[in-house]
């Protein structure tokens, strides 16, 4: 039970900080200070503090749509190393548990736009279900080269330390699933080149448009939900690179280094492109898959 | 019957009765013949003569060679009926939806009679289909914009039908300006629309030295232009950046943002207002620049174009910005003539329209600027355009703070001439601004027509979206970047 609570509590803290790097960068690129490392803290400390408007024509539907996401995204975090410390739980398939969390959040997330009757909600949720088809099918890819990798359907054994060793065997396989996996974060988390986390403009809105009538602590509760998630598939990614360590607090600061990598880069790609236009993102995708499908394949010729 | 016809130039008054006045019938026909050889309506507006009569007055520029002509109708006494030009003469469309408004004239034959600022008892166009959804955006917007109306019929993302809803910004501009004093009504034409204060302002003082016969000193001209040309750039410099902020392109959005704030800056320090209020006046100005400012001026300027021109570069060099740009919204050149389009819309459709050129106002009769067009009319083309002038527009700068002449700076204009009526047109950053004012026989303002050029344009952007993305339309809005105060005047 504590552990369960400690690896919670560590996503509940970091993640928010995670996207105040993202911000930072991004500031640097324009010229500008940005907003502090903690803004997005502030945010949800703030938006606590706040009551929630419910629209009429919503019903409790919209209500739990909050809860869920949050609670969602926190339960996928228990399956998922965080550096050093382990997954409290574990079990035979949870990958594929891991990654149907996600589609419940997205059904959740779904349905409550759908709740509210807006159109512009309507449009970003047929959106989301659209593109998250195509960002599925990726992960799983991603998950399936992982498995056959590690030879486990554990998540904790296909992302521990030892997994690290796999990169003298299986470099070329890995770095096909890293950049694949990494545009599954990009569509998952809402970013640039997919979507604008930062536009006021309803029409042309993927994520933020489905959660725009939430509103106080409704909203604080997606805001931390939509962090912890990014903050959880970030680790997976990172979990990839961290080499065998001996001590706990190395692991860690391997860890933490590497996830204010991530939000950098991530920041760097959204500042050195623009967004695509909405029909072309499923090309993307498309090709995203293509790459993992193409490890798959050298995955079956090298004979495992 | 023939009319001979009556050609005047920008910026100049003549007397009322000098005016061809025709029947009806004549007078659709001569709209009709001119618009045909290569003329287009710069405006079509009615007004109540002294006679209680009704008259329709057209303005139509040959572009080419440079004329406007100008000649009326009269409309018989209790007839109300008017065959519209509309189905033969797209670009008539928005011109006749306004004269029924204004005077209660039903316009037969129009298309789609719908009013123009008033929302009363109108219901939009609308798809019944289940296969079709209706999107429904503002008057409310998410940013810090105008309010206007926005009704999408959709099928899945593609738009099949985009209506405009505009009028919220009325304020009864044309009727206040005939009833106010002079010093007050320059004030409300500043006031046309908050981001063309020189253009308007400019276009208003013409009108008034044209009816009172007044001579402007050369350095007022020169300041004036020079005014209108630093509000070209900061708009035009704004808009790339908000054009990057839609796209999601930062650091650009960003250097563009602050660019644009130079150029305000700029105008701050020649009359102590970011967006040219109180420098123009009917008969001058009221504000010079000395030899210090004029080498402060070159030096800014030298190092806002040296800015410019990198961060344009790295703009439309990037290829995820050209990816999202080209073919967006595209207008063809043959729609873009048909519906009117000027500004910077038009030549972004390989349509050579500039007033600056075409009818040269004020130090531009001395002083040209090249125009540019670009051929592809998409929002690529819009972006592009507004480059190019920009770049233009700086040159143009630079080479004319060194040929500010000294002299007074204003000559206090004398009365109006009394059944007078005049023209103004000026090249504001949009496109041509047209002013056309008449005075009754007491030499008071009796009729004053405004048309800024987001009354031209805002069909085009209702165009440019059919059959486009939903999500690309706030793009094209703001490849188009349309005034609304503008339009509702």
């Amino acid at each position: 039970m504590f552990s369960v609570i400690l690896h919670v509590s560590f996503a509940l803290f970091f993640s928010p900080l995670l996207l105040g790097v993202v911000a930072k960068t991004k500031a640097f690129f324009a010229g500008r200070w940005g907003p502090p490392l903690l803004q997005p803290w502030y945010d949800i400390v703030k938006l606590f503090r706040k009551g929630s408007v419910y629209s009429t024509t919503t019903t409790w539907v919209f209500k739990l749509t909050p809860v869920a996401v949050l609670a969602t995204a926190l339960l996928s975090c228990i399956f998922i190393p965080l550096g050093t410390l382990a997954p409290p739980v574990y079990f035979w398939g949870d990958a594929l548990f891991f990654v149907y969390l996600y589609g419940l959040m997205r059904f959740f997330l779904i349905i409550g736009a759908w709740d509210t009757g807006s159109s512009f909600e309507g449009m970003g949720a047929s959106r989301e279900a659209a593109f998250s088809c195509l960002s599925e099918i990726i992960l799983f890819m991603d998950l399936i080269l992982l498995v056959m990798v590690s030879k486990s359907l554990v998540l904790c054994n296909m992302l521990n330390t030892s997994f690290f060793s796999s990169w003298a065997s299986m470099g070329p396989v890995l770095i096909l699933v890293v950049i694949s996996f990494f545009l599954v974060l990009l569509v998952e988390n809402a970013r640039i080149p997919i979507d604008d986390p930062n536009t006021h403009l309803e029409l042309t809105m993927v994520h933020e448009v489905m959660v725009l009538d939430h509103s106080g602590f409704d909203l604080g509760l997606i805001l931390w939900g939509s962090a912890v998630k990014f903050f959880v598939l970030g680790s997976i990614l990172i979990s990839l690179f961290i080499p065998r360590h001996e001590s706990f607090m190395a692991g860690m600061v391997f860890f933490m280094v590497g996830m204010a990598l991530l939000a950098l880069t991530v920041g760097v790609v959204e500042s050195i492109m623009a967004r695509l236009r909405l029909n072309s993102v499923p090309h993307l995708l498309t090709g995203g898959f293509v790459l993992a499908l193409l490890g798959f394949i050298v995955i079956l010729l090298k004979g495992m | 019957m023939s009319f001979e016809k009556f050609y005047v130039h920008n910026g100049q008054s003549w007397p009322l009765e000098q005016v061809p006045v025709m029947d009806e019938a004549s007078f659709r026909r001569e709209i009709l013949k001119s618009c045909e050889t290569g003329g287009r309506l710069v405006n079509l507006f009615g007004y109540h003569a002294q006679d209680k009569n009704l008259y329709l007055c057209a303005v139509i520029g040959m572009d080419q060679e440079g004329k406007l002509s100008v000649f009326a109708a009269r409309m018989p006494g209790g007839q109300v009926h008017f065959e519209s030009l509309t189905p033969v003469l797209p670009q008539a469309h928005l011109f006749e939806r306004e004269i029924a408004e204004q005077f209660g004239i039903i316009i037969q034959g129009h298309p789609w009679l719908k009013p123009v600022r008033s929302h009363q008892d109108y219901s939009f166009y609308e798809i019944r289909s289940e296969e079709t959804h209706e999107v429904a955006v503002g008057p409310v917007h998410a940013g810090i914009i105008e309010p206007g109306h926005f009704r999408f019929q959709c099928h899945g993302e593609e738009i099949l039908n985009l209506e405009i809803q505009l009028g919220w910004q009325h304020r009864g501009v044309e009727k206040m300006m005939a009833e106010i004093s002079l010093e007050r009504a320059m004030l409300v034409a500043e006031s046309i629309a908050g981001d063309t204060v020189i253009g308007h302002g400019t276009a208003f003082c013409n009108i008034i030295e044209a009816l009172s016969d007044t001579e402007v000193p050369l350095q007022a001209e020169m300041i004036r232009i020079i005014a209108l040309e630093l509000e070209r750039l900061a708009n035009h410099v704004g808009d790339m950046g908000a054009l990057s902020t839609d796209i999601g392109f930062l650091p650009v959005s960003a250097y563009f943002g602050r660019l644009r704030g130079e150029f305000l800056n700029l105008s701050m320090e020649l009359c102590g207002s970011r967006f040219g209020r109180s420098l123009c006046r009917p008969g001058g100005v009221l504000f010079s620049l000395g030899p210090e400012m004029i080498e402060d001026f070159r030096r800014r300027l030298l190092k806002a174009q040296k800015d410019f021109m990198e961060i344009a570069e790295l703009f439309f060099s990037t290829s995820s910005v050209l990816s999202r740009l080209e073919s967006t919204g595209r207008i063809s050149r043959q729609t873009a003539e048909e519906l009117g389009l000027v500004g910077p819309a038009a030549r972004s459709c390989d349509l050579e329209r500039d007033v600056r050129t075409d009818y040269a106002f004020g130090m531009f009769r001395f002083q040209h600027i090249p125009v540019s067009t670009v051929v592809s009319g998409d929002v690529y083309a819009r972006a592009l355009i507004r480059r190019l002038e920009a770049q233009r527009s700086i040159e143009f700068l630079l080479e004319a703070l060194d040929q500010i002449p000294s002299g007074e700076l204003l000559k206090k204009p004398s009365a109006l001439k009394p059944s007078h009526m005049a023209l103004s047109l000026v090249e504001g950053w949009r496109g041509e601004i047209a002013h056309v004012a008449i005075t009754d026989a007491q030499s008071r303002l009796m009729r004053y027509k405004v048309k800024d050029p987001s009354f031209n344009n805002w069909i085009a952007l209702s165009l440019a979206v059919r059959g486009a993305q939903i999500s690309d339309f706030p793009l094209c809005n703001k490849s188009f970047n349309l005034s609304y105060a503008g339009h509702d005047l």
